[in-house]
């Protein structure tokens, strides 16, 4: 237990969190690494999952594809990638898209399709037309599954993202690696507990996110 | 393709590494995840905090708790015991909610009926409760099975050997042939000990598959 509080003691120091190497600098590439992240995969697929959702259609080939892509572990298709594009941000950003997407596409399916057919159908009848039914009906009431899949992205990612520094990345990885290279156990644990409280801050924020919208008048 | 025919036995030798490592800790989690779940369904009032609480293990990254761990059980960050460890808790928050959903979907009817008949608590579990909780335990065990087998790789960053070190010797020297071998055989692993377990289950539970079978 010697390590643990000699690593509490340097997380406590204010010296370690300043500087350009510091810890406060690496804290904010891995946020801003997976922030950029989930935000290209919902870019790629929001549009994918509502639409599974609002068409019923395509269902099966997305949760064949899920399974597929959840088997694949994310350190080789890092280290494929970084053959070919070489070191820096392009090959993590591809595994943590790869990582993400999946989540983000049965979040955004799964809510659209747990919602009351009968409300869908109300909908159409008082004369709304596709996009009408999925932009004030389909997508409101399908939301918090919709941010739970993307919180799950996000935690998926952010758990991950240390290891964009294994292919010459930043982000709270490379205080871990140099402590793993270095034998310095107290820097390895630092930044693992460091990476571990943003998983669970992050993860908490979503859960208040997610009640605070079943709250709202109009929303599930 | 000469890498990998040349290198074929070190393959070999990471793949019976990687087993090494997922086998006991499937078998760790299912151990484990089992008895919580049936605790949390007769506590009915912590029931969803235990069954939440150990799904919150899931959130824990991968990597960190490879490190952490080890301060905690007073393993070195090297020992595959530490690996082993660290996949059996991702296994128990993936399996627990799946196994305490399952033994609370049989039927109440079913169980006032054994008990009806005599048997006892103890016996009722094993005789009327697992048999029917039976293919949802299958369905959670292929889960942890399969992300299980992805998940180990990662330890081959902190110099524990397994499939993942195809991945990480292959980039350190910049052989392709290398990562994609890594990458097939977790695909073969993640497949074949998947279709095993679906193959268990038919033997196990026949009754299963009998359901089943109409409508495939």
């Amino acid at each position: 237990m010697n390590h643990l509080s000699e690593a509490v003691r340097w997380l406590l120091d204010a010296a370690t969190w300043s500087g350009p190497t510091g810890l406060g600098v690496r804290t904010v590439e891995h946020l801003q690494y997976t922030l950029v992240a989930v935000l290209l995969s919902a870019a790629i697929a929001l549009p994918i999952g509502l639409a599974i959702g609002h068409f019923g259609r395509g269902k099966n080939v997305a949760v064949a594809g899920t399974g597929v892509v959840r088997a694949l572990p994310t350190l080789g298709l890092l280290t494929l990638v970084a053959l070919f594009t070489g070191l820096g941000l392009t090959a993590p950003m591809v595994a943590f898209i790869t990582l993400a997407v999946p989540s983000i596409i049965a979040g955004a399916y799964s809510g659209v399709e747990s919602v009351d057919p009968r409300v869908v159908d109300a909908a159409r009848a008082q004369g709304m037309n596709g996009w009408q039914t999925l932009l004030t009906v389909q997508i409101p009431l399908g939301l918090p599954l919709i941010i739970g899949g993307i919180r799950l992205a996000v935690l998926q990612v952010v758990g991950t993202a240390t290891i964009a520094a294994y292919v010459g990345a930043g982000g709270l990885g490379v205080p871990l690696f140099l402590g793993l290279r270095t034998n310095d156990y107290p820097l390895l644990l630092a930044a693992s507990l460091v990476v571990i409280a943003l998983a669970i801050v992050l993860d908490g924020a979503f859960d208040l996110a997610q009640r605070l919208i079943r709250r709202l008048p109009g929303f599930a | 393709m000469d890498w990998i025919l040349l290198n074929l036995p070190l393959i070999a030798d990471l793949t019976f590494a990687h087993l090494a490592l997922c086998i006991p800790a499937i078998l760790l989690a299912a151990a484990v995840s089992l008895p919580v779940a049936v605790v949390a369904n007769r506590l009915r009032p912590v029931r969803e905090v235990l069954v939440s609480g150990t799904g919150l293990l899931y959130a824990v990254p991968s990597l960190p708790l490879f490190v952490v761990l080890p301060v905690v059980i007073g393993t070195g960050v090297r020992d595959p015991l530490n690996v082993v460890v660290a996949l059996a808790i991702y296994g128990t928050a993936l399996m627990v909610r799946s196994a305490a959903d399952g033994l609370d979907a049989v039927s109440a009817d079913a169980r006032t009926a054994a008990t009806a008949q005599g048997y006892s608590r103890w016996g009722r579990f094993w005789a009327v409760d697992l048999p029917l909780a039976g293919p949802a335990l299958l369905a959670g065990l292929r889960v942890v099975s399969v992300s299980t087998i992805s998940l180990v790789s990662v330890s081959a960053v902190i110099g524990v050997q397994s499939l993942g070190s195809l991945f990480t010797d292959g980039f350190q020297r910049g052989i392709v042939p290398s990562i994609m071998s890594g990458l097939v055989m977790t695909a073969v692993l993640a497949v074949g000990l998947d279709r095993l377990l679906v193959l268990a289950g038919r033997v196990c539970m026949p009754w299963s598959a009998a359901r089943e079978a109409p409508g495939r």
